[in-house]
């Protein structure tokens, strides 16, 4: 750092630093928005130093990952990097058609979210991951509070998962818990783990339980278009959520409208990249486990990945 | 409620009934409904589908018209650009974000030992050691950057929210309409719970600090304008006449003899300001608010319990410490130096400073450009340097897997948790299940008057015909279930912090170091991030109703500890001796003396646990509830502005309710005692 050099270079703007940015791209910065998971910190901050050698301004934000999508649309947060199917789908929706927000296409990525047990599950009932074997162990999974029923711990309401309706569907023997939150549903899978304890929650990949947690997603009846619309989709013919959830969701990408014409190069940057899954779990492992800061674990995943990402890059000048 | 007292003089009601009259008869037709409730047509027993009015529709037509065809946005658009440049300018100083003035990061030496000069020259040597080794705390554990982060919002909300707060107390003890229009608009601001602010915070303020100060100073500001206007109400008439003799003009008057004499409440209402500030820092995370909070969060999506507990520290020592600096700032009297002393001993303090800055700077211009390398290649005297000007998260000492493995430990101990499972069990399966289902069994209407027959006893007429309209536009809104789940969660915790806090409150009375003890306890409790022993308490209890008033209970304790103590303390001496000279024992001093002089300044604490009840248990919803958050949570997929706020005004209008009639029964003991 050097606090009197740049006491006398005072207000002065950054000079452009590279083609891209002498290629018209505004030197406001890109308000990139972080939200309370590994895998998106790590990718926003992926992308922000990806923008950065491109001679781009960058500013991150904190912000709430359903509220995002307002703040987009009015331009205030530039991007997204994660729209996950499953739980930000009915955000996504609303928010492109009251227009202000672009999609800038998808991930590589497929994302996975449904009931889920960790591996010891497993030992005390056998017949997983096959859902009907699940409904008759469910005296296991019985807690203080659901009776004689089985507890099946669901996602936050706002993640929109219909567990309720699908245990209806399928005359399940489980009663629908939902936790308030991801480090909820943490809390519940590491305190069954001292003794055992069979426990099935809603659980999602890519993620950083897998690292911790070994486990396996119980199977539903599978996904057909229209389980959620038309009952005779699915076993059961008079029901809606009669299926497991789709295993391959869809991961986005969205941006603010103007971000085409602002900063044309990173918006056409931001269209080409595309993560796998193995390259997002890596991202969230540098974090979880290795216990790297999100800014040295972009770095360093950038470091390792560059040939990943420059043809990204490159396609665009 | 223990609030309801015996040998007050019943309010007459109308038509000549006594007040009791007619509490009785509210209280019987609330049994009667609920024996019928079997026989009941469904219309009776719930607000029935057609008297539901299509709220969320309108409000979300209004709030598009005013925000967007009227252009509102445009206004507090325009405020916060103002905001932004005095936060933009305050962060670019503490950790040289990319604004205007553009200074590059300060050295944390230079921060650290200058705000050590600073706690020296306002309050010696144990402030000055407090107020370092919490910089120093917070460099060495790797949170340098946050904490600049966290303070670049803090340093402008507070002194904000200060100042704003004393000019509208002001204004409201000038003028008696002004107060009663802005009273119980605070007390919405209070209580609509957090999520409803979530939306409008962005649209019209920008998601960042700009929208994270706002939020904040939505919650910071009324205490202090509710302490401003009590202490200014209750300059005693003498003082006021030596001012008006002394010849002083009406701003002389406001500045020098009403200020400094209402200065103890004014010091409240500051120091709930810097609690709120730092209380919201990890909340307000969700719009915006840099540093601390988000980090927090970050650690808790990763279970990692231990690093958000090391985070949450440093907030406590934050709050803590800017409560005593800013205390001992107004307490702090002039200096006066002999006619001839030289210019540096009379600004001593401000060339330590200077030396510090300039020491700390030359250093770390030895270091830049310098890549941080570890101390075998650098050697020891520029590592050390190197350390003086920057410690990257590699060489922080954070003790972070150190707590997580301590704590997780702990918490799976088999004393622990068999101890905790059978709580859970009794709590759950013999108390809380069971009431909430007679709760949600009583009629609509049973509820509605039971609650009136409430307000009628504490209040009197006025808070009972309020509190009708407000429960009936809470039923007519139709989440009366999951209202009645929140309101039986608040009333759970509230009654338990008032059997818990009470007591405590007594003990702690018995002396001034216990009383200090006690308070820095409340503090702490007040600003320790609820989501660090959230998560604990998960594992030990579960997703269950204990867990959630649990949570609950750590909030609502907080303000019945502590106004219990100041109304216990604040018993005139005179009185408790002479009950000592008539021989009465400990017990009936309490009893007789102290606890009836104590209850109005007590029934505010009542009130306050009440408020930060609503307030949590929306928040409890970061757990798992059924209650009103839960709906709440629902609206925040596709953004469901109308919805959000009928929700929130259910809550909002049943806090309103308790807190006008607790607020009217203290008001009438006040006179009755003579306080007023």
């Amino acid at each position: 750092m050097n606090f009197v050099k740049s006491l006398a270079v005072g207000a002065l703007a950054l000079a452009p630093v590279s083609a891209f940015a002498a290629a018209h791209n505004s030197s406001d910065p890109i308000v990139i928005p972080i939200h309370n998971w590994s895998s998106q910190i790590v990718m926003s901050n992926v992308v922000g130093q990806m923008y950065e050698t491109m001679g781009l301004n960058v500013e991150f934000v904190t912000t709430d990952s359903q509220a995002v999508y307002e703040s987009i649309r009015l331009g205030d947060v530039t991007l997204e990097l994660e729209v996950w199917e499953g739980a930000f789908g009915a955000s996504y929706r609303a928010a492109l058609a009251k227009g202000g927000m672009v999609d800038a296409g998808a991930h590589n990525a497929v994302t996975r979210e449904d009931w889920w047990y960790p591996s010891w599950t497993a030992d005390a009932c056998p017949g997983l991951p096959s859902w009907e074997a699940l409904n008759e162990c469910a005296d296991l999974f019985k807690t203080a509070e659901t009776g004689d029923k089985g507890r099946y711990l669901d996602g936050p309401v706002d993640w929109l998962k219909h567990g309720k309706e699908r245990v209806d569907a399928l005359g399940m023997n489980f009663t629908v818990i939902n936790a308030g939150s991801a480090a909820a549903l943490w809390a519940e899978i590491a305190a069954a783990e001292k003794d055992k304890k069979p426990v099935v929650v809603f659980n999602w990949t890519p993620n950083f339980a897998e690292a911790v947690w070994p486990g396996a997603f119980v199977e539903f009846p599978e996904w057909e278009d229209g389980c959620d619309k038309d009952p005779s989709k699915g076993p059961n013919p008079d029901a809606l959520y009669d299926c497991g959830n789709p295993a391959d969701g869809y991961l986005r990408k969205v941006a603010h409208k103007d971000m085409t014409s602002k900063w044309p190069s990173a918006y056409c940057v931001l269209s080409n990249i595309s993560f796998n899954n193995a390259q997002i779990a890596e991202m969230a492992r540098l974090v979880d486990v290795d216990e790297l800061e999100a800014e040295d674990a972009a770095s360093e995943w950038l470091g390792a990945n560059g040939s990943v990402v420059q043809p990204w890059i490159d396609a665009c000048a | 409620m223990a609030l309801a007292d015996q040998d007050q003089s019943t309010p007459v009601g109308p038509a000549g009934l006594s007040g009791s009259r007619v509490v009785q008869a509210l209280l019987v037709a609330a049994i009667i409904l609920t024996v019928l409730r079997p026989w009941l047509p469904d219309g009776l027993v719930r607000a029935p589908e057609w008297m539901l009015l299509p709220w969320r529709d309108w409000i979300d037509t209004v709030f598009q018209y005013v925000t967007f065809d009227l252009g509102f946005i445009n206004v507090t658009r325009f405020l916060s650009g103002g905001l932004e440049f005095v936060l933009d300018a305050v962060a670019n100083i503490l950790y040289g974000r990319a604004r205007w003035p553009r200074f590059e990061a300060v050295p944390w030496t230079v921060v650290a030992s200058i705000a050590a000069v600073l706690g020296y020259a306002l309050g010696g040597w144990r402030l000055a050691l407090l107020t370092g080794a919490t910089f120093v705390w917070a460099a060495v554990v790797g949170q340098w950057k946050w904490t600049m982060e966290t303070l670049s919002v803090v340093f402008v909300a507070a002194p904000l929210g200060f100042l704003l707060g004393g000019l509208i107390g002001i204004w409201c003890w000038k003028s008696k309409r002004v107060e009663e229009t802005v009273k119980p608009l605070l007390l919405v601001m209070q209580v609509l719970p957090f999520f409803s602010y979530l939306l409008p915070a962005v649209i019209f303020f920008k998601v960042g600090p700009t929208a994270a100060t706002v939020a904040t100073m939505a919650y910071s500001l009324p205490p202090m304008i509710l302490m401003t206007t009590i202490g200014l109400k209750k300059v005693s008439p003498e003082v006021v006449e030596a001012g008006k003799m002394s010849g002083c003009t009406r701003w002389q008057m406001l500045r020098h003899v009403y200020i400094p004499s209402a200065r103890s409440e004014i010091l409240v209402g500051l120091n709930q300001v810097i609690m709120l500030c730092l209380a919201m820092v990890v909340l307000t995370a969700a719009i915006g608010m840099p540093g601390l909070g988000a980090k927090l969060l970050e650690a808790m999506g990763s279970f990692k319990l231990g690093r958000a507990f090391e985070i949450g520290v440093t907030i406590v020592l934050l709050a803590v410490v800017l409560d005593r600096l800013s205390k001992a700032w107004v307490v702090n009297l002039p200096e006066h130096f002999e006619r001839g002393t030289p210019w540096w001993r009379r600004n001593i303090y401000l060339v330590i400073g200077v030396t510090l800055f300039i020491v700390f700077i030359g250093l770390s211009l030895m270091v830049s450009g310098m890549k941080p390398q570890p101390i075998e290649d650098a050697g020891f005297g520029n590592w050390f340097v190197g350390i003086l000007d920057e410690v990257h998260r590699k060489e922080a000492m954070s003790q972070g897997k150190v707590y997580d493995r301590a704590i997780k430990d702990f918490l799976s101990l088999d004393a622990v948790t068999s101890v905790t499972g059978a709580i859970r069990y009794f709590v759950n399966v013999y108390i809380l299940i069971p009431t909430e289902r007679a709760l949600l069994f009583v009629p609509t209407l049973a509820v509605i008057f039971a609650v009136t027959a409430l307000a009628y006893r504490l209040g009197g007429k006025g808070p009972a015909i309020l509190g009708f309209v407000f429960f009936c536009i809470v039923a007519q809104f139709g989440y009366w279930d999951r209202a009645m789940l929140t309101l039986h969660s608040v009333f759970m915790a509230v009654l338990l912090a008032v059997v818990l806090g009470a007591p405590l409150a007594i003990f702690a009375s018995r002396s001034e170091k216990r009383a200090k003890r006690t308070i820095l306890l409340c503090d702490t409790f007040q600003t320790f991030p609820s989501y660090v022993y959230l998560l604990p308490a998960i594992m030990l209890f579960g997703i269950s109703p204990v867990t959630v008033i649990l949570s609950i209970l750590i909030y609502t304790m907080v303000p019945i500890v502590r106004y219990t103590l100041e109304g216990l303390r604040g018993v005139p001496p005179e009185l408790t001796e002479a009950a000592d000279m008539s021989g009465a024992t400990r017990w009936q001093k309490l009893t007789q003396v102290q606890f009836p002089l104590a209850m109005p300044t007590i029934a505010v604490g009542v009130n306050q646990a009440l408020v930060f009840a609503f307030f949590m248990v929306i928040i409890a919803e970061f757990i798992g509830t059924r209650d009103i958050g839960q709906e709440m949570r629902r609206t925040m997929a596709g953004t469901e502005l109308g919805w959000n706020f009928v929700l929130g005004f259910s809550v909002v209008f049943m806090a309103l309710t308790f807190d006008i009639a607790i607020n009217a029964w203290a008001e009438k003991r006040r006179k009755l005692l003579g306080l007023a």
